[in-house]
């Protein structure tokens, strides 16, 4: 028999499920964008910025970056989780954490929506 | 009081000079490494593509900055790291679905990873950067 001892509410489900959605998400974005890279061969600025101003691509780019730091704030919290002992220490670095992927998040809007 | 009855039904063992990682738990370790070099690096690629994006000038900048060696090298790094999270992340979908979990099926998966990740970074980095 399994004598678990089980802590707080709901276990890490949702970050588990999150982990992984977000995973899958960028997997696909990341086999798509390989497979326009390599059809349209962008060798000027022009061709480059073409595919993202295309609307399908500029919304899965989106949809990648959002993934992406979603994906990398449960990785990165997972390991101050692992290594950082002292509960405030850790806390300041989760808060950096969350705090600098937000601005990232801002920061690939204003990227994506520019061009 | 949980926290601590956990502790105790723990045994470790941390003297890592002692440890001899099998080639999954080499994989399990880059994935980790990989993943939290990609974060680090996220400011530099954002500025990457928000540079090749901005202007014709900008642009041929980039393609300066990236004909760099040394920043040819780190590249090459990080589109390594980017193939092995993806190739191990996939195998790590798969072992959640409960395919390969068996010992010598997870062992060649992870051959698999390294050999797929590292022919990928070869392809990609000849197209893109050289």
């Amino acid at each position: 028999m399994v004598n678990r001892i089980l802590v707080g509410a709901h276990y890490g489900l949702k970050d588990w499920v999150i982990q992984r959605a977000t995973a899958i998400v960028m997997a696909v974005y990341t086999v798509v964008f390989l497979v326009v890279v390599g059809a349209v061969g962008p060798d000027s600025f022009e061709a480059w910025r073409g595919i993202f101003a295309n609307g399908f691509m500029r919304f899965a780019t989106f949809l990648f970056f959002v993934s992406l730091f979603y994906h990398a704030w449960i990785g990165v919290r997972d390991i101050w989780m692992d290594y950082i002992k002292p509960d405030g220490l850790r806390l300041l670095m989760m808060i950096a954490t969350a705090a600098v992927l937000v601005g990232y998040a801002g920061w690939a809007v204003q990227i994506l929506w520019r061009i | 009081m949980a926290e601590m009855a956990i502790k105790k039904r723990r045994p470790k063992n941390l003297d890592l000079p002692t440890i001899r990682l099998p080639l999954p738990g080499i994989l399990s370790i880059i994935h980790r490494v990989s993943g939290a070099a990609l974060f680090l690096l996220l400011p530099f690629l954002l500025w990457l593509l928000q540079s090749s994006l901005t202007s014709p000038e900008t642009f041929a900048g980039v393609r300066d900055v990236v004909g760099h060696p040394l920043v040819r090298i780190v590249l090459l790094g990080l589109i390594w790291f980017y193939m092995h999270h993806f190739c191990a992340g996939i195998r790590y979908l798969l072992l959640d679905l409960h395919k390969g979990v068996e010992l010598e099926a997870a062992r060649l998966s992870s051959k698999i990873v390294f050999v797929v990740s590292i022919a990928l970074t070869l392809i990609i980095g000849a197209k893109v950067l050289w």
